[in-house]
């Protein structure tokens, strides 16, 4: 390994630098301010080391090209907001804190190694980083029985989808010889017909790990009870950071190791998008939990991102990383509201927390109504952007039918955002609501990410432009 | 550049308008009603500008706005001027200033934020008159939704919500599929030519197949159907108007509608002749049951909100059977019907707030004798009532008369049901003028007359009426400038 491959590694060396050294401040003296404020370095350094690393292949594993890096930025930057929610949130609760940056900025380290991987070792290896730091992330605060729970079953659900991963991934080698994304392209297309009866079922076992971890339908049955019981930041976490970094992989996927060129493959892609377009959206309707209510909206949102994954090239690939780019903003916005709501014992995550937030905070619930309609897809927003970029995807492919359903399943999702909307801006029904705390830093995430949705969504030329390079180096 | 400032002095003025209320309510209500001045005398400028010169025939634009927006896309911020959009431009900023003012005694809760929706929907609907880019319009298109659906379901009566919901499903799934429509045409023209472009006019002859254009067409069709609305998609239109304020009902049924008439005139007909014309027969027959399907609901409501909204359902199946009719007469039927529809029904939607106000009723059955106590507003009701049931010598009339004129050349035995339209709007115009108005006052009701600010802006409505009735000589030559450069409708 040379020195360019090191400085190459640099923002994922900044991240495992600056968790290990949250450990060492933590074991000399326990101080919440010095754990957050190490983390919240560490992460901008990140962030901003990204801008002059050289692009290289480090090792078979790591591909840190335009598009890993595009990724690092991405992902580093949603973990400093979600270390803003949460120091906010952890400061006023009786537990121990330091842990909790550990944690998150080793899940942000796996959830990078994910978008970086070109090889199936480092695949697997990222995921794991990243899911054990979750489990604990999610039952952080043991003392309540819904996130012990929520840890319970992500851990059980995740671990298993791990082993059929790592079978999958067995069965693939054992075919092809490799777990090299570029060879495995490279041997598909020398040999146009291949034996599909050790392939096929290596790459469906494949892509249920990946399902799993994105939460698409039929893989999708841990996402409510875990968005509810998990702590309002760590969801916001585990809805941007973990599945982005899964989605990065998965397009690196696509795009290198040539699966979609099968066209049994293709088929169960379009299964599994059209069924979490409409189920996401459907079971979304029937919940009044609003933390529920965005899991299964996430279900959903994957979906579209399938559509505009099965689309494929240039404007496929840019569609989903703008929709990616603009689910992280609106999502993280989205919980950040929940976080800033929570009361100290439990999240604000019932429907009556909301009603009548325009009469007590009205700047709070015009950022909130924001967000859901940026989920929604409605003008000036990121999120019209990124929907209507998927739709000029679809169209350009010519796939009417699947875009047809995207449009019917997000008429369908209008309904239960308008229902929060609507629940803004009711009479307030009793005053004695409990008193949200105060959260300085929280306040200032959600007005960062309100200007960057806007911004985004009335001139998005220069993350267009920041797009296509990024893309540039995956094709 | 005033086509740019007739749209930033609302959105600036809602956003001052929102801040000042924190200081004073009535400085909140001066600065919209000073924007929306601004706003109408800035468009009163560009229009004898450009009518007075002379030279109004021309076949160009009168005024245009094209920047880059997103070069990715080929997206322009384009704006433009002609006769066509500068009729509806005046008619939104009238309608505009009535709705500032019709709101100015009520008790609003939260009046900076109805204000900055009040002028943001303004806002939207210019946009949607002056977007020459199809992305843009779209655009437009969709953010007149949010304003409109908070003024519904902030401000609205019990059943707000549902109301507001249902209006914002209805008109979102529609305009989405015009937004695949608009993007299945981008990349026909995309094949064709290679480039990639949302403007309007590079768009216009664009090479489709006749299968291609009829998806695509039906695309916008259904979104400006829904909106307009057109019957089977009018549901939404009575129950939204049911629950909604008086100036909210104003730019509902007086403004909303006219954007999908302007959509259709500006895009159908243009963009693709050959299925406009093959599907012409199908929306004659949905405009003539519209026309009387409306009327026979308006006949037999007894909410009186509801009886206005599906009156204005069966006036506006003219519009959609002016538009089809493929004459030019009927044409310009269909844009006169559009302003003065727009007047008198959010006359007569005033008319019927106004009474609300007073009675705390909106059922007809309740209602009866006001005239003893209120003549005034009973008058202006009547006045009103006279025009939406097309009497002579009002702007109602001389729309609908040309377009029954032109579509009688087109189809008459269209012409003939549709003409029974005419016949059904006396039944319900004059039913509620009896009912609300005439008889004898049992309650008895004890009500204060119509104030001056009322009566000021229902008198000012009435002249704007009879002069489009008695002199409608401009509207016509205006439009003419726009239809010269409107595809000659066909021959």
């Amino acid at each position: 390994m040379t020195a360019s491959d090191m400085l190459a590694l640099l923002p994922l060396l900044l991240i495992a630098g600056s968790s290990v050294a949250v450990l060492i401040a933590a074991a000399v003296g326990r101080n919440h301010a010095v754990a957050f404020g190490l983390s919240l370095s560490g992460l901008a350094a990140s962030f901003c080391s990204v801008f002059f690393v050289p692009a290289t292949q480090v090792t078979a594993l790591l591909d840190i090209d335009g598009y890993a890096l595009f990724f690092f930025g991405l992902i580093s930057a949603a973990s400093f907001a979600v270390a803003l929610l949460a120091y906010g949130y952890l400061r006023n609760r009786d537990i121990d804190k330091e842990e909790f940056y550990v944690l998150l900025l080793v899940a942000t380290l796996g959830a990078m190694i994910l978008a970086a991987s070109s090889h199936f070792a480092s695949f697997f290896l990222g995921l794991e980083v990243l899911s054990i730091a979750l489990y604990a992330l999610i039952a952080y605060f043991g003392d309540r029985p819904l996130p012990v729970e929520a840890g319970i079953k992500y851990l059980v659900l995740a671990a298993s989808s791990a082993a059929f991963l790592l079978f999958g991934i067995a069965l693939v080698y054992a075919d092809l010889g490799t777990m090299d994304f570029a060879r495995i392209e490279h041997i598909l297309a020398a040999n146009p017909n291949p034996n599909l009866t050790l392939l096929l079922p290596g790459v469906a076992l494949v892509v249920t790990g990946i399902g799993f971890k994105l939460a698409l339908v039929p893989f999708h049955m841990w996402t409510p009870d875990v968005y509810q019981g998990a702590p309002a930041p760590v969801t916001a976490f585990v809805a941007t950071v973990s599945k982005g970094g899964m989605f990065a992989l998965l397009l690196r996927y696509f795009a290198q190791s040539g699966i979609n060129r099968f066209a049994p493959a293709l088929l169960v892609f379009t299964i599994i998008a059209i069924a979490s377009m409409l189920a996401g959206n459907l079971l979304a309707l029937l919940q009044s939990n609003v933390k529920r209510i965005l899991a299964y909206s996430s279900i959903a949102h994957m979906g579209y991102l399938m559509v505009a994954l099965e689309v494929g090239g240039a404007i496929g690939a840019s569609a989903v990383v703008f929709y990616l780019v603009a689910y992280f903003i609106m999502t993280l916005g989205a919980f950040a509201v929940v976080t800033v709501l929570s009361a100290e014992h439990r999240d604000a995550d019932q429907m009556e927390d909301y009603r009548g937030l325009f009469w007590r905070r009205p700047v709070l619930a015009l950022v909130f109504t924001a967000m859901l309609l940026s989920l929604a897809g409605i003008p000036m927003t990121a999120g019209f952007l990124g929907k209507f970029y998927i739709l000029a995807a679809g169209a350009a492919a010519g796939s009417w039918a699947l875009i047809l359903i995207l449009v019917i399943a997000s008429t369908i999702g209008l309904f239960y955002y308008l229902r929060i909307v609507v629940i803004l801006y009711q009479q307030p029904g009793d005053a004695n609501q409990p008193l949200p705390l105060r959260m300085p830093a929280a306040s200032l995430v959600l007005a960062a990410l309100t200007v960057i949705l806007v911004w985004l969504g009335v001139y998005p030329s220069w993350m267009l432009q920041a797009i296509h390079t990024a893309i540039g180096s995956l094709l | 550049m005033i086509l740019l400032w007739l749209i930033v002095v609302l959105v600036g003025g809602g956003l001052l308008a929102w801040l000042a209320a924190r200081i004073h309510p009535l400085l909140c209500r001066w600065i919209s009603l000073a924007a929306v001045l601004v706003d109408l005398a800035l468009a009163l400028f560009e229009a004898s500008r450009h009518l007075s010169s002379g030279n109004a025939g021309m076949n160009t634009w009168f005024e245009q706005v094209d920047w880059s927006w997103i070069p990715q896309f080929g997206i322009h911020f384009h704006l433009a001027l002609d006769g066509l959009s500068l009729l509806l431009v005046l008619l939104t900023l009238v309608l505009g200033v009535v709705s500032v003012v019709i709101s100015w005694s009520a008790h609003i809760k939260a009046l900076g934020f109805y204000h900055l929706n009040l002028l943001w929907i303004l806002a939207g609907i210019l946009g949607v008159f002056l977007s020459l880019d199809l992305f843009l319009f779209y655009f437009s298109w969709e953010l007149m939704l949010i304003p409109m659906y908070f003024l519904i379901a902030i401000w609205g009566g019990e059943r707000r919500t549902y109301a507001a919901v249902k209006f914002f499903l209805f008109t979102q799934l529609s305009g989405l599929l015009m937004l695949i429509a608009i993007l299945a045409l981008y990349f026909a023209h995309y094949h064709a030519t290679g480039v990639y472009t949302f403007q309007y006019t590079a768009l216009l002859g664009t090479p489709l197949s006749p299968h291609t254009a009829m998806w695509i067409m039906l695309g916008f069709f259904i979104a400006f159907a829904v909106k307009l609305p057109m019957f089977p998609f009018h549901t939404w239109l009575p129950d939204a108007c049911a629950e909604a304020s008086t100036a909210t009902n104003v730019i509902l049924a007086g403004l909303l509608a006219t954007t999908a008439g302007y959509g259709m005139i500006r895009f159908l007909f243009p963009l693709f002749p050959g299925a406009f014309r093959a599907f012409a027969p199908v929306a004659m027959t949905l405009a003539v049951i519209t026309i009387l399907y409306g009327a026979i609901l308006a006949f037999s409501q007894t909410n009186l909100m509801r009886l206005l909204a599906y009156a204005s359902i069966s006036h506006l199946g003219f519009v959609l059977l002016g538009i089809f009719s493929g004459s030019g007469i009927a044409l310009q039927g269909a844009v006169m019907t559009l302003i003065a529809h727009g007047i008198s029904t959010s006359a007569l939607f005033i008319v019927a707030g106004s009474i609300e106000d007073r009675t705390h009723t909106r059922e007809i059955g309740v209602m009866g004798g006001l005239w003893d106590t209120v003549p005034r507003l009973s008058g202006a009701g009547l006045f009103f009532a006279l025009a939406s049931l097309g009497l002579p010598g009002l702007g109602d009339f001389v729309g609908e008369f040309l377009i029954l004129l032109g579509t009688y050349r087109a189809h008459t035995a269209m012409t003939v049901v549709a003409a029974c339209g005419v016949l059904a709007a006396t039944f319900y115009a004059l039913r509620f003028v009896q009912r609300a108005f005439q008889g004898p006052n049992l309650r008895p009701w004890r009500l204060p007359d119509l104030a001056l600010r009322e009566g000021l802006t229902l008198g000012a409505m009435m002249v704007v009426l009879l002069w489009l009735g008695l002199y409608p000589q401009p509207v016509f030559h205006t439009f003419a400038q726009a239809a010269n450069h409107l595809p000659a409708l066909w021959r």
